[in-house]
């Protein structure tokens, strides 16, 4: 059986491990021996935080992930919710940041990838990817190199796959200049009895593995994606894994053929940690064990030791369990896609997960201790000392700019511009679903055969979140919930991705615990179930950490296709009108955190929006049933920028200006930033309007029915931007401006061509 | 009887799905060809349709000419049967000698999907014969290696024969750089073999089929092809 006792791991092992000491008690007590390298080996990937969530998991806890329509919430490949009819939603967002920070093109290609699977190992096929991508500065040209190369992986696989990316967002910070964001969403779509669970069953039934063969590549990518970046990590591009569209595209389709064989027991990708976590996952969650047979994995390259097989995150790679006798029938399924599967191994009765080689055992873990033995952490939290900023008041600070060079400077921002550059390199239509693509609230997909569309939003916390991260994510859902309703949709359930720095360090854990209880919060009080999540942390490089960014993916039903609006206004002579409070904060306005403020000031100071999730709720309601009635030509969320930036995106994306006047009128003594607090402040519960002026009663009687403040500004028309006294641009010059955002900084020569 | 579409389904062929759509939405009946057979299963017409067929090593299309499946689509071709290449059929087709030329990386060096407008060179073909020469149809592109190239003589002779059937244009039909979505030699978006029978096109006319979707115009390709077929001698 066993060879002779193996040695205890060197510390420096453990680290390579990414195992504290502590860990390791908890191993040894559990195990009652020394593991030999391999269980060491596949411990450590599994009881890493990228797989294990053992500092997130006591927090994850909390969110509500119940709910009438949710048929799977959070612990399978994705979430799964009911859209009616027997047809099934099912979707998830995941973090490939550290890969891509390394290797771009190849990190965020195989997050594309990543997740795909995910969501087709449930049965599901996938109809729309989405992305929020986060960078430093454009200015810096590795910047630059970066943000292009990752739009140009996420387009890359997504298109060679043919799933549309219809959706995302784009942000830019020095903050994120050593640790980039890739975030990518799927969003699938099943019958009910297509839908495969990622469980073995049955002792005796065969496991197959189909797709590429496996290779070396990705070896510790889970333990990786759970230490901080730091200069020698460019050393670690080995563990970045090399994706293959067209590989994953024919396991697509041989998968969704087998779906729905009553034979097909158990499917399941093999993501982090390769067949190490693919596996023990499935047999822990069907309550059995599992023997695989390394021998029997077809190999890339010659001479790979166990160690290798087990924990390489070679991609494109699928596990199933099926019936015994009917594996000769999945093979020929997979040959015909031009697949190779093998047969490597079998469910066993004892809980165990055990590997042998050519019929020697060579590890034998307990699946309870592989899976979940795991000591959950609870790092120290402590708030950093921030009072004088949060006490700060961005009123009093000496504007540098007149208003109408604020306007341009926010508008010619990459965060606030147009961001055309991105998706134009994106098939965000095949599929012939596509209604509304990228560049509005939200994407909206028809559902064949039926009269109501999907509507899909993905959105990062607010900029405040370093000050006040439990607010900042609430108003993430609030802004995702405001996406949708402005397109007409109503939420059926969130996915979220965690994106942090280091927990260790108390601070992180404090923004981390915040931010999880502002997301319970608010999806709590929206009533929106979390179903499916993932985590990323250590996203810090040289002991510095990213802003606290969780990143919401929100996926909801339109109720009638047919009365889906846009954010762009569509006839001259439409009243504008603002839905929600005129204004907020002590002085009116708000400035904390705004865009306006990092790009005038570079600071983040002051308190973060005011947040009524009530109110939010009521106004979405309102938003909604306006939208339903037919009685509004567009809506558009009031977020980033704040109002004159959504003024002037409705006016660009409708090709036609509008006049209005301030919501709110001067006070006695007003601070030196107040108008600027007034156009550019990011005030939630806010929406930008415009309707036919023949159905003001109706809408203003609706808006008095929700409980909701509207109030009308001003009107569609002409060729200016104007607010009133105040400000005011020629829509060539803001369109020439807002949509150089990007494309200005990117490729100067270019733009100016075209 | 129901006019039949064949459309080929190879490995990492995606937009058969969305052709089907059209076809179905055009009245006419879609059967699924897969690459390895030689059957087209009595169709009609042959789509190829976009894609990454076999992942498009080596060349978009360059192994894609090789499937069992493109013997029997040169015989169809070869007897006057109706095909059509779209995106990587297009390339498929080039690649198979049954169209000239070649599609080259965007000279953005970019993948582009956005909308197109294309001007209507000939109405000489059954994918195009319920046109007008010179209407503008919207479709749209969506690609990373659409930039038509020919040699000289190649061209002249595409132009003489009549064999351009679509270029890319303004939406008032004038040809312009800005209008050209990858650089393709003289705006060429989609063209003809000698016979007429043979379309190959970069824009995606089954993704603009339904007013929803933002175009229909995309439909009178399919249309002018059923008609055409209809109105044959049983």
């Amino acid at each position: 059986m066993r060879a002779a006792p193996a040695s205890p791991p060197t510390p420096a092992e453990l680290r390579e491990l990414a195992l504290t000491e502590l860990e390791y008690q908890a191993l040894m007590e559990q195990l009652g021996r020394v593991p030999n390298r391999l269980e060491l080996g596949m411990l450590g990937a599994l009881w890493s935080e990228h797989c294990s969530y053992k500092t997130s998991k006591a927090l994850l806890r909390q969110l509500p992930s119940a709910g009438e329509r949710v048929v799977q919430g959070p612990g399978e490949n994705a979430g799964v919710v009911d859209l009616g009819d027997d047809l099934l939603c099912c979707f998830k967002i995941e973090s490939h940041n550290h890969p891509s920070a390394i290797e771009p093109v190849q990190g965020a290609a195989t997050g594309v990838g990543g997740i795909l699977r995910d969501v087709f190992a449930m049965g599901a096929r996938p109809v729309a990817l989405l992305d929020g991508i986060r960078f430093g500065d454009l200015d810096d040209p590795r910047q630059r190199h970066r943000f292009a190369r990752v739009v140009e992986g996420i387009g890359w696989y997504g298109n060679c796959i043919g799933v549309p990316t219809v959706g995302g967002e784009t942000y830019f910070d020095d903050a994120y200049q050593h640790n980039c964001l890739v975030n990518a969403m799927c969003v699938g779509l099943a019958r009910r009895d297509q839908l495969v669970r990622a469980r073995a069953s049955g002792p005796g039934n065969p496991l197959l593995l189909v797709g590429a063969d496996t290779g070396r590549d990705g070896i510790h990518g889970a333990t990786f994606a759970s230490v901080q970046l730091d200069e020698a990590a460019e050393g670690r591009r080995p563990a970045v894994q090399v994706g293959n569209p067209f590989l994953e595209k024919c396991l697509l389709e041989a998968c969704l053929e087998l779906t729905g064989d009553p034979d097909l027991i158990g499917l399941q990708d093999c993501g982090a940690a390769g067949l190490t976590s693919s596996c023990a996952e499935m047999a822990h969650r069907g309550g059995v064990g599992l023997e695989i047979a390394v021998d029997q994995v077809s190999r890339r390259e010659q001479g790979m030791t166990p160690y290798e097989v087990m924990l390489s995150e070679s991609q494109e790679r699928m596990v199933l369990v099926v019936q015994r006798g009917s594996e000769d029938r999945f093979r020929a399924a997979f040959q015909r896609w031009g697949l190779h599967s093998d047969v490597v191994g079998r469910v066993i009765e004892e809980p165990l997960f055990r590997i042998v080689e050519n019929g020697e055992e060579v590890a034998s873990v307990p699946l309870q201790v592989l899976v979940s033995g795991f000591p959950e952490r609870h790092p120290e939290s402590r708030a950093p000392d921030i009072r004088s900023l949060l006490s700060a008041d961005p009123l009093e600070r000496t504007p540098p700019w007149s208003l109408e060079e604020a306007w341009l400077r926010l508008l010619a921002s990459p965060n606030c511009g147009d961001s055309h550059w991105v998706w134009r390199q994106y098939d965000h239509q095949v599929g012939d679903d596509t209604v509304l693509g990228p560049g509005g609230d939200a994407a909206v997909l028809r559902l064949r055969g039926r009269g109501d569309a999907l509507a899909l939003t993905v959105d990062s916390a607010h900029r405040s979140a370093s000050l006040n991260p439990r607010r900042a994510t609430a108003i993430a859902v609030a802004e995702a919930v405001r996406n949708l309703a402005c397109v007409g949709a109503e939420p059926l359930g969130i996915t979220n991705c965690l994106n942090f720095g280091d927990p260790d360090r108390p601070e992180i854990m404090w923004q981390l615990e915040e931010a999880v209880a502002g997301l319970a919060e608010a999806a709590l009080a929206m009533g929106i179930p979390v179903v499916s999540g993932n985590v990323s942390l250590y996203n810090q490089f040289d002991g510095q950490g990213i802003p606290p960014t969780p990143t919401l993916g929100l996926v909801g039903l339109l109720p009638d296709l047919s009365r889906r609006l846009g954010a762009g206004f569509t006839r001259a002579g439409d009243l504008v009108a603002l839905v929600g409070p005129a204004g907020a904060g002590i002085s009116g306005v708000e400035l904390g955190g705004s865009e306006y403020q990092r790009l005038a000031h570079g600071v983040l100071e002051g308190p973060a929006p005011e947040l009524d999730l009530p109110a939010e709720a009521r106004s979405a309601a309102a938003i909604r049933a306006a939208i339903n009635r037919g009685l509004l030509s567009s809506a558009h969320d009031c977020s980033l920028g704040g109002l004159a930036v959504t003024l002037a995106e409705s006016a660009l994306l409708g090709g036609i200006g509008a006049r209005i006047k301030p919501p709110l009128g001067l006070p006695d003594r007003p601070p030196p930033s107040w108008h600027f607090g007034l156009l550019f402040g990011e005030s939630q519960g806010r929406y930008l309007v415009s309707l036919e002026p023949s159905q003001l009663e109706a809408v203003r009687a609706l808006f008095v029915e929700h409980g909701t403040p509207f109030s009308t500004l001003g009107q569609v028309g002409g060729s200016v931007i104007a607010i009133e006294g105040l400000a005011e641009v020629g829509l060539e010059v803001a369109r020439s401006t807002w949509a150089g955002a990007i494309p200005e900084r990117l490729e100067p020569a270019r733009a100016a061509r075209s | 009887m129901s006019v039949r579409f064949g459309i080929a389904v190879f490995p990492g062929t995606w937009s058969d799905r969305d052709c089907a759509h059209a076809v179905e939405l055009a009245g006419a009946e879609a059967v699924p060809l897969w690459h390895a057979d030689r059957d087209l299963k009595g169709s009609d017409v042959v789509i190829l349709p976009g894609g990454f067929a076999y992942g498009d090593y080596l060349r978009a299309g360059a192994i894609a000419r090789f499937a069992p499946l493109m013997e029997a689509v040169q015989e169809h071709a070869q007897a006057g049967g109706l095909v059509l290449g779209i995106c990587n059929g297009f390339q498929v087709l080039c690649e198979a000698g049954m169209l000239p030329g070649a599609l080259l990386r965007n000279a953005s060096l970019q993948f582009r999907c956005q909308p197109a407008c294309l001007r209507v060179e000939t109405t000489q073909t059954p994918f195009l014969s319920g046109c007008q020469k010179g209407q503008v149809l919207q479709v749209p592109v969506s690609h990373g290696e659409g930039r038509f190239y020919a040699d000289r003589e190649t061209l002249a002779q595409l132009n003489a024969q009549g064999r351009v059937a679509l270029r890319y244009c303004e939406a008032d039909g004038a040809l312009s750089w800005e209008a050209n979505p990858n650089g393709s030699l003289e705006n060429i978006a989609g063209i003809l073999n000698e016979r007429g029978n043979v379309l190959g096109m970069m824009p995606h006319p089954e993704r603009a089929c339904e007013l929803l979707l933002g175009s229909d115009d995309g439909m009178q390709l399919f249309q002018s092809a059923i008609q055409h077929l209809a109105a044959l001698p049983a």
